[in-house]
């Protein structure tokens, strides 16, 4: 699936623009980062495309289809929250076939089918044995997986990563990186990870959109933004971290 | 312009939430809240606005209306500072001690609340008139509490205990005993490291407690009319006279009355509200 | 020994003024034997009185939940213009007293009130009558439900909530698996204590009730009857019916918040 972003404009409370005109192309299959500081309006863009935020001007669309108006929950989007917004009182199995669950009538697949495909999801995970255990009994690596299961189960469309390893320490951080990318790549989903830490988005993506102050000052791979930052921001940035 | 800025912030400020419901929950709570809270409220407002100043004087000055407003602030104050000494001591019990008996005697604190008015009422009765187990008791002294003033502080007094008690409550729970110890070895007595160090920091919970107790007394009905004798200019309750100007038809009397008692009861809760705010801001100043 | 004397006080104090009235309800209703107390409780003024009280709860307690639910929901999760006023607003039926309470009724739905007039031709009554009853006291419980959800929900978040959304469930699903798994104790809670408050409500149902023997009267205004009837056998009768759901309620509260230490702090 190919995601044009087209002079996507947002603001909050009337104040200036979190998102000025912001035009980004995601290409199938792809895994791309949007690295930049707190306030940058990475975020916010991450929620538009998601259908969690409605921009003030613009349009999104998914393989030529405008989406810009669509809700979140008809845009078949896997998204991992920060905090992983596990349902709490839900088993790690409940949570990752809550997506099939919710489908409406005959779109929804039978209770064994379900069940199969949360053994597959699990077993991609690689916590075959853990589907009865609840989100509180389980490690921060391991609920960030159960996020990722649960995004993945519903088959997306586009898979969405806000700050996934934010809450994780560092050792964690390091191994679930790849694994992360892995998956992406045994599912060949097209995904979108914000984040602010450079070498993570170096590390997992193909390309990297740098953004600042709701623009994007320059998309490219590790490669082209390391030897040529097309701005003072961008060396600075990259180079800071 | 900053004065039109305001309001057009504030319309922006509407962050929409992307989930579901707002118009379905929205519609459902502000069809509820006219129908059963903002409409009769909007009644008395407007019955009141009908009533002259003339009239509302007329009815307030009546020597009845005037005896039956002392009957019931006296009979509250009373009840209230006796709620405001024994809540405390209730609390502090509850908190600070273990002992056989104390989940029940915590449980026993919520009974007033839990228990309808008018039980209460029959209750006080059996309990303190003539032939009652106190009532009898009492009797040969020449003392009676039953169908007097007393019988209504009583019965203001068990109704409204709670209140205090689970004000109070929480904020020994959040008292600092070190500031207590330090105060004792610096030779402060027992008594006057809990004047000086213990009960300023307990004054917002008496301050709330003591406040909603007088409140709650002021309304209270069901427990006080079968306990208080009803005698117009003796033990006849405010409310009780609007229920009596009701049952002949005389609305703007009835009104008069209600939003004079309404208006105290606000005008305390405000207070008690302002003096809090200072309270606490004085508390964290010094700390 | 100051330990002593003050927990020694502090329960002298609770035994007279609360331990004792509530005692003497069942030493007087029981006193003249177990089938005196039987027969008071099934004549059938009582038997009528208790059927009104049991409908009215039964209507209060859905309008109520349905209404909590909302209100929290739409308080915690949406901004909007007048959304402290509302807040404030839900709370006012706490602040004020039941019979001021059932008096603004009669003003504005009763037949002399806009409201109750402009519906008399259609030969509407509001008033002196079982929708009365309900109204007062919808009124005087509603604020109970909101007062408990609304903080669990505040305190939950909408994380999951919005997870839901992207994962495709609608608002009902939403609602159903994700958000009411979160607030069920508080939401049983709540209910649980506006329909205490709806049975044993007295002051407010007295001034709309319009008391007629036998029709309009609830429980605790039977008992009043009874009582002034010289009825006291009765009307002790009466009341240990309704002391025993008021201890049933405790009880109640005791169970959870002994499973969720969190819930029933307040209150």
């Amino acid at each position: 699936m190919t995601l044009e972003i087209d002079r996507i404009t947002k603001s909050f409370d009337g104040d200036a623009a979190v998102l000025n005109e912001v035009s980004l192309t995601v290409k199938d299959g792809e895994f791309l980062a949007l690295l930049g500081p707190s306030g940058s309006g990475k975020t916010t863009l991450l929620n538009l495309i998601a259908g969690l935020t409605k921009p003030d001007g613009g349009t999104l669309r998914l393989d030529g289809d405008d989406i810009t108006t669509r809700p979140a929950g008809a845009r078949r989007f896997g998204m991992v929250f920060q905090s992983y917004a596990l349902f709490r009182h839900m088993t790690v199995a409940d949570n990752i076939g809550f997506g099939l669950r919710v489908l409406k009538g005959k779109d929804r697949p039978t209770k064994p089918a379900r069940r199969a495909r949360v053994a597959e999801l699990l077993d991609l995970i690689e916590m075959p044995d853990l589907g009865d255990r609840y989100p509180a009994q389980l490690s921060g690596g391991q609920q960030q997986r159960v996020a990722m299961a649960r995004a993945l189960a519903i088959s997306p469309r586009l898979l969405l990563l806000d700050e996934p390893f934010s809450a994780l320490d560092a050792q964690v951080r390091r191994n679930l990186r790849g694994s992360v990318r892995d998956l992406q790549q045994k599912v060949g989903v097209t995904a979108i990870l914000v984040t602010h830490d450079q070498a993570e988005a170096f590390e997992i993506a193909d390309r990297v959109a740098v953004m600042n102050g709701g623009i994007i000052e320059q998309v490219g791979t590790p490669a082209d933004l390391a030897e040529r930052p097309s701005s003072d921001f961008v060396r600075d940035f990259i180079g800071a971290a | 312009m900053p004065i039109l800025q305001t309001p057009m912030d504030a319309l922006r400020r509407r962050r929409r939430s992307p989930l579901p419901g707002l118009g379905l929950t929205l519609g459902v709570t502000v069809t509820f809240v006219t129908l059963i809270i903002l409409l009769p409220l909007s009644g008395l407002a407007w019955q009141f606005a009908q009533l002259g100043w003339s009239d509302y004087l007329f009815v307030m000055s009546d020597p009845r209306t005037l005896a039956s407003l002392r009957v019931t602030i006296t009979a509250a104050l009373l009840a209230t500072v006796v709620n405001g000494i024994f809540g405390l001591l209730l609390a502090w019990v509850l908190v600070r001690y273990r002992f056989p008996g104390r989940a029940a005697l915590d449980a026993l604190v919520d009974l007033p609340f839990a228990l309808p008015t008018s039980v209460a009422g029959i209750a006080l009765v059996a309990v303190y008139a003539q032939d009652g187990w106190i009532g009898s008791l009492i009797e040969p002294l020449g003392l009676k509490i039953a169908y007097t003033w007393w019988g209504i502080v009583i019965a203001m007094t068990f109704t409204s205990v709670p209140f205090a008690v689970r004000a109070i409550q929480p904020l020994i729970e959040e008292l600092d005993r070190r500031e207590e110890d330090a105060a004792t070895t610096l030779g402060a007595s027992r008594w006057q490291t809990f004047r000086s160090i213990t009960l300023p920091q307990l004054s917002p919970g008496i301050l709330t407690g003591t406040g909603l107790s007088f409140v709650r007394s002021l309304g209270e009905f069901g427990a006080v009319i079968f306990i208080a004798g009803n005698l117009p200019y003796e033990t006849e309750i405010a409310s009780l006279l609007i229920v009596i100007r009701l049952d002949e038809f005389d609305y703007p009397a009835a009104s008069a009355i209600a939003g004079t008692m309404l208006a105290l009861s606000l005008i305390v809760l405000v207070v008690i509200n302002i003096l809090q705010t200072r309270l606490y801001r004085k508390l964290e100043g010094a700390a | 020994m100051r330990r002593t004397v003050l927990i020694a006080l502090a329960i002298l104090f609770a035994a007279i003024v609360i331990v004792l009235p509530v005692a003497a309800i069942f030493t007087r209703a029981f006193a003249e034997g177990l089938s005196v107390w039987a027969a008071a409780v099934t004549e059938p003024e009582t038997v009528a009185a208790i059927r009104l009280t049991i409908l009215t709860a039964l209507i209060v307690l859905p309008v109520n939940i349905v209404f909590g639910l909302c209100a929290a929901w739409a308080i915690a999760r949406y901004r909007f213009p007048g959304r402290r006023a509302l807040l404030v607003l839900i709370e006012v039926p706490f602040a004020i007293s039941p019979i001021v309470a059932g008096l603004c009724f009669l003003l504005i739905y009763g037949a002399y009130g806009p409201v109750g007039a402009a519906l008399q031709p259609y030969g509407i009554q509001l008033m002196f009558n079982l929708i009365g009853i309900v109204l007062v006291s919808l009124f005087v419980t509603c604020p109970f439900v909101v007062r408990e959800v609304l903080p669990v929900l505040s305190v939950t978040g909408e994380d999951e909530e919005r997870a839901a959304l992207t994962l495709g469930a609608n608002g009902w699903q939403i609602f159903r698996f994700v958000t009411f798994p979160n607030i069920t104790w508080a939401l049983v809670y709540g209910a649980i204590l506006a329909t205490a408050r709806a049975i044993g409500e007295f002051g407010a149902v007295s001034v709309v009730s319009g008391a007629i023997r036998g029709q309009t009267m609830t429980l605790p205004l039977q008992i009043e009857l009874l009582y002034n009837d010289y009825n006291t056998t009765g009307a002790f009768a009466a009341a240990t019916v309704l002391a025993l759901l008021a201890l049933l309620t405790l009880v109640l509260r005791g169970i959870i918040s002994y499973f969720h230490p969190a819930r029933g702090a307040t209150a």
